[in-house]
């Protein structure tokens, strides 16, 4: 990388014009680029490869660790014919169900008390308490007690997802909300801001990527509570796959699942990303910026 | 600029008095802390007042207690002859760190008191348009702050400030982190813009000459807990260069007066520090 970057701040010396330069920089860079993409690929194949050499040698056991192939039929089974329990694009439908309105209740409860709460020093006070014991309970073991109160159906999900998410999002806004300029506060109220357009247009842009960082964390956080959630007792989802999947040593089944869940993640990390960049284009570009 | 005074302005006496103001802090560890003890100032309308005095003595404090931000412990402060309530509409404030929206673009931060106050976003953004103009930023509209250099900032934070029509200006070390050269320009600037605006001014700064150069009157105030030690009043002729005032031989008796006085103060706010790091 040092030396893409060398090649890029010191052109060779038969490039003078500024154009030339400009060209031969874009073409470091997308060599740069493909490099990357290229080597990912093949780390990727690699494993692929030395996994299933393994499985079908003999060096792994495909019983217990599965085999690139056995989990491609798995997942290919499941699209073609279904589950056990159903269609497999209605289980990721109700697993993604739960996630995203996990997320959202989450996220958004974790913003506007954190908000509530940086803004006002005494309620912060009061419930500081509460909240940090709120925080300390395992979160997973509430899992259970949704299930008993709410039933086997999707609530219990939800409530599992929201409880995972809350809190990360609001100990983000929080802090992000303490961390605002006291200088600029100062001076959006000289400028004659009442106090709502200061939390509106000061506090809540500057504790803004805090709150963006926590919600990259926490849909992740947001599924696991979902999938767990359906571990525990339910009637669909991908976590009730694996917990099947379990249940008749299937470890192909279990695999697939798996990345099923993870694409289902990165899709939506994606999305997050392309919102993020959205809301906060005003940020300097970080120096190694991609 | 309307010179007309609103209706909430008495139409004589001075624009800003602090009279017998005392003002203290609890620290952290519960002890209590004199910033400023007795202190009595007066800016007349449209004067350009500038404060000089050693660092920590509690410059600030006094604007603060000016804006409404911070009340005085004991004493009043009054603009415009009546006692502060608040933060008045009437005040601007150019502060001596960046205090610009940096995820608003140039135009957005210029704009924001107008719209803050509830003029239509389309209006203010034509007015905002016409100082970013006047502070020479034309081409930056849709910059945001990042991408601009320290002296460009300052502008934008001048054009957001004077958007407001303040008929009181107050200004903490606004061009400190600033380079000679830039420095004498924006203090031109300044100038150029007060001279339009008819604006009082209080000015701190802990640069004696940038405070001759600039000011009618000069406060130079003690080692902390601050009080006024002498007024200065500058009789040199307006409009004003300031890279040239400079050299003008009433500038540099003026200089050598004022120092002789700051250079005790800043002494004794010296041994004070040292004093204290000691014990
Ligand atoms: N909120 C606060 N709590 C406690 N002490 C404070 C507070 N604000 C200021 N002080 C103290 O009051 C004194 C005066 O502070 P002030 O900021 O007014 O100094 P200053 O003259 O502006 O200094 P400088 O030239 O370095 O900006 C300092 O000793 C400071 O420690
Ligand atoms: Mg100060």
């Amino acid at each position: 990388m040092s030396s893409i970057i060398a090649q890029t701040l010191d052109p060779p010396a038969t490039l003078t014009s500024p154009s030339e330069i400009e060209i031969a920089a874009r073409h470091a860079s997308r060599r740069r680029r493909q490099i990357v993409v290229a080597a990912r690929i093949g780390i990727l194949v690699a494993v692929l490869a030395g996994w299933e050499l393994g499985a079908r040698s003999g060096v792994i056991d495909p019983f217990f660790f599965a085999s690139p192939s056995g989990i491609a039929e798995q997942i290919w089974t499941w699209v073609t014919e279904g589950t056990s329990q159903g269609p497999l694009w209605e289980q990721i439908l109700v697993t993604m169900e739960e996630t995203v309105l996990g997320f959202l209740i989450g996220a958004a409860g974790g913003v506007v008390c954190g908000i509530v709460l940086g803004r006002n020093r005494l309620l912060a006070d009061i419930f500081s308490t509460y909240i940090k014991v709120a925080n300390s309970i395992p979160r997973v073991v509430l899992g259970s007690i949704f299930i008993i109160a709410l039933g086997l159906g999707m609530a219990s999900k939800v409530a599992l997802a929201v409880v995972m998410v809350f809190f990360v999002v609001f100990a983000n806004a929080f802090q992000g909300v303490r961390e605002a300029d006291r200088a600029m506060i100062a001076n959006a109220q000289i400028l004659g801001a009442s106090s709502y357009q200061i939390t509106r247009t000061v506090i809540i842009p500057s504790a803004m990527s805090w709150i963006l960082a926590s919600l990259h964390v926490s849909f992740g956080f947001a599924l696991v509570g979902a999938v767990v959630g359906e571990f525990l007792g339910a009637k669909k989802g991908v976590g009730l796959l694996i917990s099947t999947a379990q249940g008749s040593f299937n470890a192909d089944g279990v695999f697939a699942a798996m990345v099923i869940l993870a694409v289902l993640a990165l899709v939506v990390e994606g999305l997050i990303t392309l919102v993020e960049n959205r809301l906060v284009k005003w940020r300097p570009v970080p120096f190694d910026g991609h | 600029m309307t010179p007309a005074p609103l209706p909430s302005a008495p139409a004589s006496g001075p624009a800003i008095e602090l009279v017998d103001v005392t003002r203290r802090f609890v620290t952290p560890d519960a002890k209590v802390m004199t910033a400023l003890r007795d202190f009595t100032m007066t800016v007349e309308r449209g004067e350009f007042v500038c404060v000089v005095g050693p660092t920590g003595c509690g410059k600030s404090t006094t604007l603060n207690l000016v804006t409404g931000l911070a009340r005085p412990n004991v004493g009043e402060v009054r603009v415009f002859g009546r006692p502060i309530t608040g933060i008045s509409p009437d005040i601007g404030f150019v502060f001596q760190a960046d205090a610009l929206f940096p995820w608003r673009s140039v135009l957005d931060n210029v704009a924001a008191g107008p719209v803050f106050r509830g003029m239509r976003k389309a209006e203010a953004h034509d007015k905002a348009r016409d100082w970013i103009d006047r502070v020479g930023l034309k081409r930056f509209e849709q910059h945001y702050p990042h991408q601009l250099s320290g002296g460009m900032r300052k502008r934008v934070a001048l054009a957001q400030t004077f958007i407001n029509e303040p008929k009181i200006l107050l200004l903490d070390e606004p061009f400190s982190a600033l380079d000679i050269q830039t420095r004498t320009l924006m203090q031109d600037e300044l100038l150029g813009l007060w001279s339009d605006a008819r604006a009082s001014v209080i000015f701190v700064t802990h640069d004696l000459e940038e405070a001759i150069a600039m000011a009618d009157k000069v406060y130079v105030l003690t080692a902390g807990p601050a009080t006024v030690k002498s007024v200065y009043t500058i009789d040199l002729p307006r409009p004003r260069v300031t890279a040239e005032i400079r050299y003008e031989p009433a500038f540099v008796d003026y200089a050598r007066l004022i120092w002789n006085d700051l250079r005790e103060e800043v002494q004794r706010s010296h041994n004070q520090a040292s004093a204290a790091a000691a014990a």
